[in-house]
């Protein structure tokens, strides 16, 4: 099992043990290594290096099956991740029609399997592949309930979390504009956003005349240099990390300043069965099992926290049992594993004709979209009258990229072959755009996590089953989003692809598909409200915290790692607080 | 992994190292021993290493090349099909074990036998030996309305050549034919060129 750290040799027992070395793990292992605690990081995958292993400038001609998805590799082969919708010997259960069966490889817009749910097994867990949108949650995102009666409020507020934004945009690094949005609140450290691609400035212009605002995104990726970081140099595809360290990345940003104050060590291939507790219902340590010899070890430590993502962290509280927690450590509330969400999806294509035979010019940029179209007001009050409450924002992606398979369309050049289909190629090549949607979804009781009663993966650990429904805020939300993506496309010019789609049922995204899943151990400002407090502490057991987004309590419509890396970083300052102040006691 | 500030220089000189390895990729197959084995979910991505063996026969090889050089001919735009590898590309995708690529193995088998014992009902001769009309009348033939040919090979055809497209067009070669100029390092993002700007209706 590689051991990352300066001293070679692991502590008896450490200030902190954090679970997970992605946005949540990361971050937490940072502040406190940063503050002066021994900590270890325990991830479950293996040792990844981004500077070494990334592809930067490879042709999809350099990658086997010119780099298409293959099962193993869901988003591409080049996709910077370990793991997916299936990890080998770590099943998950989902409901399909009446039977529950084995989580497996779908297309994300079968709603037919209820769920799905996407593992990293690497340093630095999804971070690595991530789509860097940064997106604040507004005051309105932290008040649900009190703005409309749904769902549920936070115990904490937007002016809690602002000046851990302001700490995370600042390291991270981001890319805006100045708005002044209602709920949408803007950076003082936006770093200038790159400029906009013609097909984008054509959606800028046609959401003028439909009302709907089309800004500069909000990325994580730097057009700026950051001591240790070069800029972005506007090629290769962000997914496929980067070895110059130009977006946000946990291996690159996170873990190099941590390990370099000495007080960090990393345990890679560290699968987590368990948190122990002492007689008194105290934390002790991790209980884990070295994924390359299979054998069993622990770690002791004065506080546990939890970074695994939210369903994985969800699952090990579930599987701690013990006399003081027989049904796990944080499930006395009865929240445990329950307000599961994820984001709504839903997409459209489209074709504009003015964008056909243009003069060849290099599109790349930054590879992700470099304007957006946040929820306005307008948009707000249609929706709010098509029956969805919630917003959602819109983003797009399309133009002259790298060629992959279906570079040249198929369904344009017709029949035809030779110089002629060539020349059809040619025209059509960069007029095509993707419009899709993420949706703010509200919590319901239909949707959980439990453990399996029987299954349990190669570890003896039991596997998570998931339960998940859409309500009719979502559905109707959907139906929105493609109403509006037909509008957005025509107003730009464009033809829509296929037509919008009239049962939103088969417009929309399954459960957990768009990698937003949250909530199953979420904060409250009262025990029985919830899992943790507002700071993530677990309630029954203050030596446990959760850093990831299982203590969200709402969903909005604004790419959860922003959020996560925020509230770990709050967490973590309180816990360095709490821990000087003495109220985290050693165990006995 | 350490403090120290990298450069503009440091970057692009470290993407060049990069760039340089790609050129020398070793792209011999490697063939482990036993049932077919996919790229597995930890391949190294700076290697094209293609662990499942070619299954196409000479004979079919030759009638992919003829064929994908038929659709993907040398013009003003680009080399030919065969000139940029596409027809090895076809018999690494259509051995590759996954479930679309064996459902298309059975198509492109299937049709690139009709396409000989067409070439030969037509022209006496098996579809590589046939001149390079007679290719394109078999060819002209399957797209035309109401033919038999129509009938039999329509769908393998436009299967092998949305194949064939997605192999050339991702070389740099096809880079240049489809009229992609990016994967270049960039101080800046210029965005939209002013001709760009007038031809979509932009200023």
């Amino acid at each position: 099992m590689p051991f990352l750290s300066t001293s070679k040799t692991r502590a008896e027992r450490y200030d902190a043990i954090v679970v997970g070395s992605g946005a949540a793990g990361g971050t937490a292992a940072y502040v406190l290594a940063k503050g002066g605690a021994k900590v270890l990081m325990l991830e479950a995958g293996r040792k990844y290096d981004p500077a070494a292993e990334t592809p930067m400038f490879q042709s999809n001609a350099d990658a086997p099956l010119r780099g298409v998805a293959t099962p193993e590799k869901p988003n591409g082969f080049y996709d910077a991740n370990i793991g997916g919708w299936v990890v080998p010997d770590e099943p998950y259960v989902v409901r399909k029609g009446e039977a529950w069966v084995e989580g497996a490889v779908e297309n994300r817009m079968n709603t037919e399997q209820n769920f799905m749910w996407w593992r990293a097994r690497m340093l630095g867990g999804r971070t690595n592949h991530y789509g860097r949108v940064h997106l604040r949650m507004g005051p309105r995102d932290f008040k649900p309930r009190s703005t409309d009666g749904l769902g549920f409020d936070w115990p904490i507020s937007y002016e809690d979390v602002a000046p851990y934004y302001d700490k995370v945009d600042e390291f991270t690094g981001i890319f805006g504009s100045k708005e002044g949005l209602l709920n949408d609140p803007d950076s003082d450290f936006f770093q200038p956003p790159p400029k906009p691609r013609a097909y984008e400035l054509l959606l800028q212009r046609g959401g003028k005349g439909l009302g709907i605002p089309v800004i500069a995104s909000r990325m994580a990726i730097l057009t700026k240099p950051l001591p240790g970081r070069a800029p972005c140099f506007y090629a290769t595809p962000c997914g496929r990390g980067c070895s110059i360290g130009a977006n946000f990345q946990s291996p690159t940003v996170l873990i190099p300043p941590a390990l370099a104050t000495g007080n960090l060590d990393i345990l890679t291939d560290a699968m987590v069965r368990e948190v122990t507790v002492d007689g008194q219902g105290r934390a002790t340590g991790i209980h884990f099992i070295d994924r390359t010899t299979g054998e069993e070890g622990h770690v002791s430590a004065r506080a546990v926290i939890l970074g695994a993502s939210a369903c994985e962290s969800a699952r090990i509280l579930l599987n701690s049992r013990s006399a003081a927690f027989p049904q796990g450590i944080g499930a006395s509330s009865g929240h445990l594993g329950r307000w599961l969400t994820d984001s709504t999806g839903s997409h459209m294509g489209g074709q504009i004709p003015a964008l056909e035979n243009l003069p060849l010019h290099n599109e790349d940029g930054t590879s992700s979209m470099h304007l957006y179209a946040p929820f306005s007001e307008a948009q707000a009050r249609s929706a709010q009258a098509m029956g969805a409450p919630r917003g959602y924002y819109i983003a797009w992606s399309g133009g002259r990229q790298m060629p992959g398979m279906g570079a040249m369309s198929a369904s344009h050049v017709g029949e035809l072959f030779g110089t002629r289909m060539k020349a059809e190629a040619r025209r059509y090549f960069g007029s095509f755009i993707s419009l899709h949607a993420r949706g703010e979804m509200i919590p319901n009781d239909k949707s959980f996590l439990e453990l399996d009663p029987d299954q349990k993966d190669r570890w003896g650990i039991p596997v998570v089953r998931f339960h998940f429904e859409w309500r009719d805020h979502e559905i109707q939300q959907v139906a929105h989003m493609q109403k509006t993506f037909a509008d957005l496309i025509e107003s730009a010019g464009g033809k829509v692809s296929g037509g919008p789609v009239k049962d939103p049922r088969k417009a929309m995204t399954t459960g957990g598909s768009v990698n937003h899943e949250i909530g199953v151990t979420r904060m409250s400002a009262r025990s029985e409200d919830g899992v943790t407090n507002g700071y993530g502490q677990v309630w029954d057991c203050p030596n446990v915290l959760v850093a990831d987004g299982g203590v969200f309590v709402s969903n909005p419509y604004k790419n959860p790692t922003l959020t996560i890396l925020a509230l770990a970083w709050r967490q973590a300052d309180h816990l360095l607080a709490e821990m000087k102040a003495g109220n985290v006691a050693a165990p006995a | 992994m350490n403090a120290r500030p990298l450069s503009r220089r440091d970057a692009i000189q470290r993407i060049i190292a990069a760039s340089a390895l790609v050129a020398t990729f070793d792209l011999r197959a490697v063939v482990p021993a036993g049932a077919t084995p996919g790229l597995g979910f930890d391949p190294d991505l700076l290697k094209k290493e293609i662990p499942w063996p070619r299954l196409l026969t000479e004979d079919e090889k030759r009638i992919v090349t003829a064929l994908a050089d038929v659709i993907l001919p040398a013009d003003e735009f680009g080399p030919a099909a065969s000139a940029v590898g596409v027809p090895d590309f076809i018999d690494e995708w259509v051995s590759a074990p996954y479930e679309q690529q064996v459902k298309d193995r059975k198509v492109i088998r299937e049709g690139l036998a009709w396409l000989n014992g067409e070439a030969n009902r037509r022209f006496g001769k098996a579809f590589p030996e046939c001149s390079v009309d007679a290719q394109t009348a078999i060819l002209s033939d399957i797209v035309a309305e109401g033919t038999a040919a129509r009938k039999q090979a329509r769908s393998f055809f436009l299967l092998f050549r949305d194949r064939a497209a997605g192999g050339y067009y991702t070389t740099p070669e096809g880079w240049k034919a489809i009229g992609y100029t990016g994967n270049v390092a960039l101080a800046e993002f210029p965005g939209p060129p002013p001709e760009v700007l007038k031809q979509a209706g932009l200023v």
